[in-house]
């Protein structure tokens, strides 16, 4: 395989996330519907997530957790050297971004449910169309 | 009282009108005594200032400073102070007009008419007194924002399209042009004070001065140099005392008061001269001062042809401040004085004849000089005054006027000085005539008209005399005028 | 207490929320709000008179964790003007609210009214005195969840629908600034602005060849994505769809203080990154984008000005002459020379109290009115003086009258175009400002010029209790027009900053 290739390749992982996002936000505004508008927003949001994730681990990287006493007597008969840990700030400040968007998507919902009750529809035109009228 | 106090208090004291007009705006007569007394006060101030002043003082006080280099500061010289004194003394005598007038009109929001009267009267003295041109920019834009309210003070859809187009140029010509020049200035110079010999001198090329002179001419929307002039027209929707202080003496004075000053105290006479850059703008000016008499000869509106005449005669003064040799700067400044009181005197005769005959119409005014003798005899006066025949003040200004337009050697404005004052004799005669000689009106008049109430008829009478009077104090004018003027030239 | 100032800043609106919550009773959790509102205002003034007399700032260190390991609270100059202007409205704003949300916002969420309001302050102001890239983003979504919540408090349904169009343009803005702090933590490794602006300098061994982390590829998407999420978030044309339906429908108190501090915090955000961060060398000598700045700038204030003579309804108006103002101020930054940016962090603060008083006064039409749609605003003037008077000083600074502050910023702004010799811009900038004439004018004309409809009682003037907080904010428009030591002093000093920061 040649070098470019695998460069491509290697970075697997951004495709997938660069696939997510354009598809998150093709439904955002392609998307007539508000709960699927808030559907693709999740989605873009979500790619991003990955996005840090995979940007923190390392190949055989283990969780960083502090291991035990044990762990150390087995590290030392073996001779061998301390695990390798993937990067632990990402995955900390996804937690935050997680957290972000679930309060994003209460609060889209919960403004839904009030579209809803007020104009009957939560279809996109139909709502555009009532405005107009008015 | 200092000096730097008289500043002050020539500032306070119209605020204190407008002020104390507001809150008596339920007791007419008290309300009315406030503004006259405040205006007499004005005037002993400014009169007892310019004393000192002319006698070589140049008194300073700074206010305030805004930002590094933008000050609201004063300093009173020869040219500022006899605007003042002008602006101040018909005050005086536009107030009792203005009583008059108001009254026996029964106009409606008097107390707004009367508290704006004396915010633009605020402004003009912060103007004529201004020690920069950001100061003389504020209270220019205070000016014009002051005396929207009283063009539009009728209230009606005239009076709004009139409004919007006094308030659209003003603004336009201000903010695009006027705003610009002085930013431009102050990128170039540092320094927005106004100083003897200008402050420009070797700060940047011919072409770019010659681009900052044009756009502080056309800037000064209020100097009313065509294209920019139509607003000044449609400012006569208002009351007829407004349009006699202000569109004939305040606005349009302080108009070219800057034009005045820029060319002295910014550019500097002697830059002016040597680069040549105004040569073209004396032809602006003098292409405005014939068109200008021209359309005011098809009006048949009085006031409509006073307007006209009005922007042609100012544009007599930017003529004197583009050659900006000592006869143009004298005669320019001198004009000042000269055609405010006579134009003031139309407009007030104009208004006379409106309260008391309800004409507006030249062509309905047949016969009005039987039965208003005293208002006609005046308008008379101020017609001599404005087109500049001796013995009225009018004719040394125009005298010197012409007088630098042949030092200049631009014979051509010389020639359309005195075609001008034919095109006067034109406009103004017909409607003296007209009412002296003329008989009246086939239908018979269903009362018979009087003269307007006698607190229109003194102040017009009083004015028409000042109009007289000031032909043999020219020489005291010039006196005080020489210090501004660029060489020192021998008394004629 | 001193020096625990930055972060009592943010902690005080940030318990007082769940607290006010928690009362559930109007007058206690308003009565809350508006003493926690005013305290904040204290301290940001206290602390803008100590970051301006300690050269470089004052540092916080959160938890006593250091930089760039630990979360670091930063105020510079720049920051403390940001977080007096942010707690002043927002204190302004809350006085005038209990009168007014009266008629506006049913009587039983007014408590969650002042949750939501405290919570947002918070937000603003965390993202001013934050040094950290990651709490920048917590900071600013806190702010936009509770403005779309405030936004949709509005009386009409069409403010849930704009609090809607506004939530998924907002999280989409939100969501690219967070993937540009990803990318760049990816290159450098740090989450502290000043950390990261040094590293952004150093280079690095990629694929066998010595970069600088500035030149990388990752970095300059990073950049893009910054930049445009950060323009949807201050309504940079033409990214400002949301903001016209957002400032229309919602209630008057939360338009006034939205109008006057969000856009603004976002402004605030675009100088952080671009100078503190990256740097002016990368931004405008590497990368044009002072150029493309500029171009939206000038397209902005045009468009949107031009549209906001067009609208009917009086609120849009002015959010229309808002994104208008916006483009003023990212042409002041565009310039990027000191007086350029004094001007555009000048107007930042001028617009704030302009615009913040015209929308109270708007309030107060509101109140009386019920409407704000042209035709209803026949012969106000004569009705309600004082409310039209005080519009349109607020007005006359739009247009940047001499005497109001809206001339200050716009003086700024001309000196550093014709220092550079631009002068067509010039030419544009002002004539700009006369399309600002026009809008105002159509307004004052309705206003004065035409009889007022016969409604029986006649309309009122409004009660004192909105009026002396419009006053406030027009009455600072008058002196922070006469009087700049504070707003030009702080803002000269906050350019100097920036442009010294990144040689």
């Amino acid at each position: 395989m040649s070098h470019e290739m695998n460069t491509v390749l290697g970075l697997y992982n951004y495709w997938i996330v660069i696939f997510l996002m354009m598809t998150g936000f093709y439904v955002v505004i392609a998307k007539g519907n508000l709960v699927k508008k808030i559907i693709g927003l999740n989605l873009f949001q979500i790619s991003v997530f990955l996005l840090y994730l995979s940007m923190g681990k390392i190949n055989g990287g283990t969780t960083p957790i502090y291991p035990d006493k044990s762990f150390f007597a087995d590290l030392q008969d073996q001779s061998s050297t301390m695990p390798v840990y993937s990067h632990p700030l990402p995955s900390v400040l996804i937690l935050t971004a997680i957290v972000v968007g679930i309060a994003t998507t209460a609060l889209a919902l919960a403004l839904i449910v009030r579209i809803h009750e007020a104009y009957g529809t939560i279809e996109e035109d139909e709502i555009l169309l009532q405005d107009q009228e008015a | 009282m200092t000096h730097e106090q008289h500043i002050g208090w020539a500032l306070l004291v119209p605020l204190v009108a407008a002020l104390l007009t507001t809150l008596n705006g339920t007791r007419p007569n008290l309300r009315e005594g406030c503004t006259l007394v405040c205006a007499g006060a004005l005037f002993l101030i400014i009169a007892s200032l310019a004393g000192h002043v002319f006698a070589g003082a140049r008194p300073q006080l700074t206010l305030l400073e805004v930002v590094p280099g933008l000050a609201i500061a004063f300093r009173v010289e020869p040219l500022g102070m006899l605007f003042a004194l002008v602006a101040s003394g018909l005050w005086v005598v536009t107030t009792c007009y203005s009583i008059g007038y108001m009254r026996a009109h029964h106009e409606g929001h008097q107390t707004r008419f009367f508290a704006c009267f004396a915010i633009a009267i605020f402004a003009v003295m912060g103007a004529a007194f201004s020690q920069n041109l950001f100061a003389l920019f504020l209270f220019y834009e205070v000016l014009t924002f002051s005396t929207y309210p009283l063009v539009t003070h009728h209230g009606d859809d005239k009076a709004r399209r009139g409004g919007r187009t006094y308030l659209g140029i003003l603004l336009f010509t201000s903010v695009s042009f006027l705003l610009l020049a002085i930013g431009w200035t102050w990128v170039l110079a540092g320094t927005l004070d106004f100083q003897e010999g200008g402050i420009l001198t070797g700060k940047a090329t011919p072409t770019v001065l010659a681009v900052l002179l044009a756009l502080y001419a056309f800037g000064t929307g209020k100097a009313a140099l065509m294209p920019f002039h139509r607003w000044l027209p449609a400012a006569m929707v208002a009351p007829t005392p407004v349009s006699a202080l202000l569109h004939a003496v305040a606005v349009v004075k302080v108009g070219v008061f800057t034009v005045m000053k820029i060319s002295v105290y910014t550019f500097g006479t002697g830059l002016l001269q040597d680069t040549g850059i105004s040569l073209w703008l004396m032809y602006v000016a003098g292409a405005t001062i014939l068109l200008a008499s021209l359309v005011a000869l098809t009006k048949d509106n009085l006031k409509a042809r006073l307007a006209y005449s009005t922007i042609s005669q100012l544009s007599y003064i930017v003529l004197g401040a583009m050659l900006a040799n000592s006869w143009g700067v004298i005669g320019g400044s001198m004009h000042i004085a000269m055609h405010a009181f006579g134009k003031i005197t139309l407009f007030f005769c104009a208004g006379a004849i409106y309260v008391a005959a309800h004409k507006t119409e030249i062509s309905d005014m047949r016969g009005i000089g039987r039965r208003m003798p005293i208002t006609l005899a005046a308008f008379f006066l101020g017609s001599l005054s404005v087109i500049g025949l001796p013995p009225f003040g009018g004719s040394w200004s125009k005298w010197f006027l012409a007088l630098g337009a042949a030092e200049a050697h631009q014979v051509a404005l010389v020639a359309v000085l005195m075609i001008s004052s034919l095109l006067n004799i034109a406009y103004l005669m017909p409607i003296v005539i007209r009412g002296y000689f003329f008989p009246a009106g086939e239908e018979p008049s269903r009362s018979e008209v009087k003269e307007a109430p006698l607190l229109c008829v003194i102040p017009l009478c009083l004015t028409a005399t000042c109009g007289l009077a000031l032909f043999f104090f020219a020489d005291t004018i010039y006196g005080w005028m020489l210090p501004i003027a660029p060489l020192v030239v021998t008394t004629p | 207490m001193q020096q625990h100032l930055p972060i009592l800043l943010i902690i005080t609106p940030l318990v007082a929320a769940p607290l006010c919550l928690l009362l559930r009773q109007r007058i206690a959790a308003l009565a809350l709000a508006l003493a926690v509102c005013w305290s904040t205002f204290a301290m940001a003034l206290w602390l803008l008179e100590i970051a301006r007399n300690t050269p470089g700032g004052i540092t916080y260190q959160l938890g006593g964790w250091a930089a760039p390991w630990g979360i670091e609270y930063h105020v510079d100059t720049l920051a403390g003007l940001m977080l007096v202007l942010i707690s002043g409205i927002a204190a302004i704003a809350l006085s005038f609210a209990p009168r007014s949300i009266q008629d506006e916002i049913p009587a039983g969420q007014h408590y969650l009214f002042a949750t939501e309001y405290l919570l947002c302050l918070t937000g603003l102001l965390g993202i001013c005195v934050t040094g950290d890239l990651f709490n920048l983003f917590v900071f600013l979504e806190i702010s936009s969840l509770s403005a779309y919540a405030l936004i949709s408090l509005g009386r009409s349904r069409r403010a849930l629908t704009a609090a809607f169009q506004y939530l998924v343009m907002g999280t989409i803005g939100a969501t690219f600034i967070l993937i540009a702090i990803g990318l760049m933590y990816m290159m450098t490794g740090t989450l502290n602005m000043a950390d990261m602006a040094e590293r952004l300098k150093r280079t690095i061994e990629l694929r066998e060849q010595t970069v600088v982390v500035h030149q990388t590829r990752t970095i300059l998407v990073a950049f893009a994505f910054l930049s445009v999420g950060i323009s949807i978030k201050m309504a940079l044309f033409p990214l400002h769809l949301w903001l016209p339906n957002a400032y229309a429908y919602a209630p008057s108190v939360v338009t006034g203080f939205l109008a006057a501090t969000a856009t603004k915090v976002s402004v605030y955000m675009l100088l952080r990154f671009v100078f503190t961060v990256f740097g002016v060398q990368f931004s405008f000598q590497t990368l044009p984008f002072d150029v493309g700045l500029m171009a939206l700038a000038l397209i902005g204030i045009f468009a949107a000005s031009t549209t906001a003579i067009f609208q009917t309804n009086i609120k849009r108006m002015l959010a229309y002459s808002s994104v208008a103002q916006v483009g003023y101020m990212a042409l002041g930054i565009s310039f990027a020379s000191e007086n350029g940016l004094t001007g555009g962090i000048v107007h930042m603060f001028n617009h704030a109290l302009i615009k913040g008083g015209m929308f109270l006064a708007m309030g107060c039409l509101v109140f009386r009115l019920g409407s704000v749609e042209l035709t209803d605003l026949r012969g106000v003037g004569r009705r309600m003086p004082l409310t039209m008077f005080a519009w349109v000083l607020g007005g006359l600074g739009l247009i940047g009258v001499p005497v109001t502050a809206g001339f200050i910023s716009k003086w700024y702004l001309i000196s550093a175009v014709l220092e550079r010799g631009w002068w067509p811009i010039a030419v544009l900038m002002l004539l700009s400002s006369l399309l600002a004439v026009i809008y105002i004018w159509r307004v004052v004309e309705v206003a004065y010029f035409q009889e007022p409809p016969e409604t029986d009682p006649p309309v009122q003037e409004a009660p004192l209790a909105l009026l002396i907080p419009t006053g406030l904010l027009i009455g600072a428009n008058i002196v922070f027009g006469l009087w700049t030591t504070l707003s030009v002093g702080a803002a000269g000093e906050a350019a100097r900053q920036l442009l010294g920061a990144s040689p």
